[in-house]
């Protein structure tokens, strides 16, 4: 099926996007980003070791930026100033690239987005030139004015970041998609299959997850079963599903042609 | 002597130095990392030419696994 997630022009196969935190080591991450099939993958911008490791693995060894699209993230900043500042120096490590996931956290209890701030870096990022996704509450107001500002993708949270709680507020998902024109991606709560295909039926555009997939018992069969999970949501979104009919049952066989009863009921 | 911050920690040198010596120290020659002076990209063409100086704040960052 020709579907593709179109995010600022290029277009994708696959609409789930995964990240690469919290796995037992690069081999296993790259194991679980292969098993799911993701073209897009975060990734978090730290500070290096200063020459006290010099062996240390590299992600992007691990992981190479010709084969997968970086999503570098803001994780971790809690003003406009700090996330700006990480994707300025995201770009440059990763030779121009000008994709990227914005996140600016309220607290570190909760890791709910701070708007004002989120809406903020967002005008900067634009103006400097960046596509960016936007990681934001499941408001529909907020939503708009994050379109209106010139990002390329809203990405409102399903439920707490690492929480796993799935998509405790599907109404606000449905009002965000009939909000804007921009695709909706589904970042942050998804803890089983079921989520990730709820917030595709739903009509999201895609689902970005991580501790979902990295904390399960078998990340790599995880990432598969998400993988089916986003393609059966997605293909059950575009098939349009029955309404529902409630109080009544509607017989799926024929009710004609019964054979005839060998007593009668009212016997 | 000149007293320089890299990645929040104070680092001393005997005399300003280029930034890429500054690298090559740090076992970091070569590596995928990018670096912000004073706030300020430096862009991994201009390694060379710029000098580190007393009261430099180096960023020096790499990726690592995140969601």
């Amino acid at each position: 099926m020709n579907d593709p997630l179109v995010i600022a022009g290029r277009s994708y196969g696959s609409r789930l996007l995964i990240g690469t935190g919290k796995y037992r080591d690069f081999a296993q991450t790259r194991a679980a980003v292969e098993a799911s099939g993701a073209e897009i993958v975060t990734v978090a911008i730290r500070r290096t070791n200063i020459g006290q490791n010099p062996n240390e693995p590299s992600l992007l060894e691990a992981l190479p930026p010709s084969t997968f699209t970086y999503l570098p993230n803001t994780a971790g900043c809690y003003s406009a100033e700090d996330a700006v500042r990480t994707l300025r120096l995201a770009r440059e490590l990763l030779d121009g690239h000008d994709l990227v996931k914005l996140e600016v956290l309220g607290d570190p209890h909760t890791l709910y987005p701070n708007m004002p701030e989120t809406l903020e870096a967002t005008k900067q990022l634009v103006k400097d030139g960046f596509k960016v996704m936007v990681y934001c509450s499941d408001d529909p107001i907020q939503a708009k004015m994050l379109e209106d500002l010139g990002c390329v993708a809203i990405m409102p949270l399903a439920s707490l970041i690492g929480s796993g709680m799935g998509i405790l507020n599907p109404w606000n998902v449905q009002l965000v998609i009939d909000a804007v024109k921009l695709p909706v991606i589904v970042d942050a709560g998804v803890g089983t299959a079921s989520d990730a295909a709820i917030a595709m039926e739903l009509g999201c555009d895609g689902v970005l997850m991580n501790t979902a997939v990295a904390a399960a018992k078998d990340p790599v069969m995880m990432a598969r079963a998400m993988k089916k999970a986003v393609e059966a949501g997605r293909e059950a979104y575009l098939a349009g599903r029955m309404p529902k009919k409630l109080y009544t049952a509607a017989p799926s066989s024929p009710t004609e042609g019964t054979i005839s009863p060998s007593r009668s009921k009212a016997a | 002597m000149i007293q320089v911050t890299v990645n929040g920690a104070a680092q001393r040198y005997d005399a300003p130095l280029a930034l890429a010596e500054l690298v090559r120290r740090m076992s970091l020659a070569g590596k995928r990392i990018a670096v912000e002076r004073n706030g300020e990209i430096v862009p991994k063409s201009a390694h060379g030419a710029t000098l580190v100086t007393d009261g430099d704040r180096l960023e020096i960052v790499v990726a690592v696994g995140g969601g």
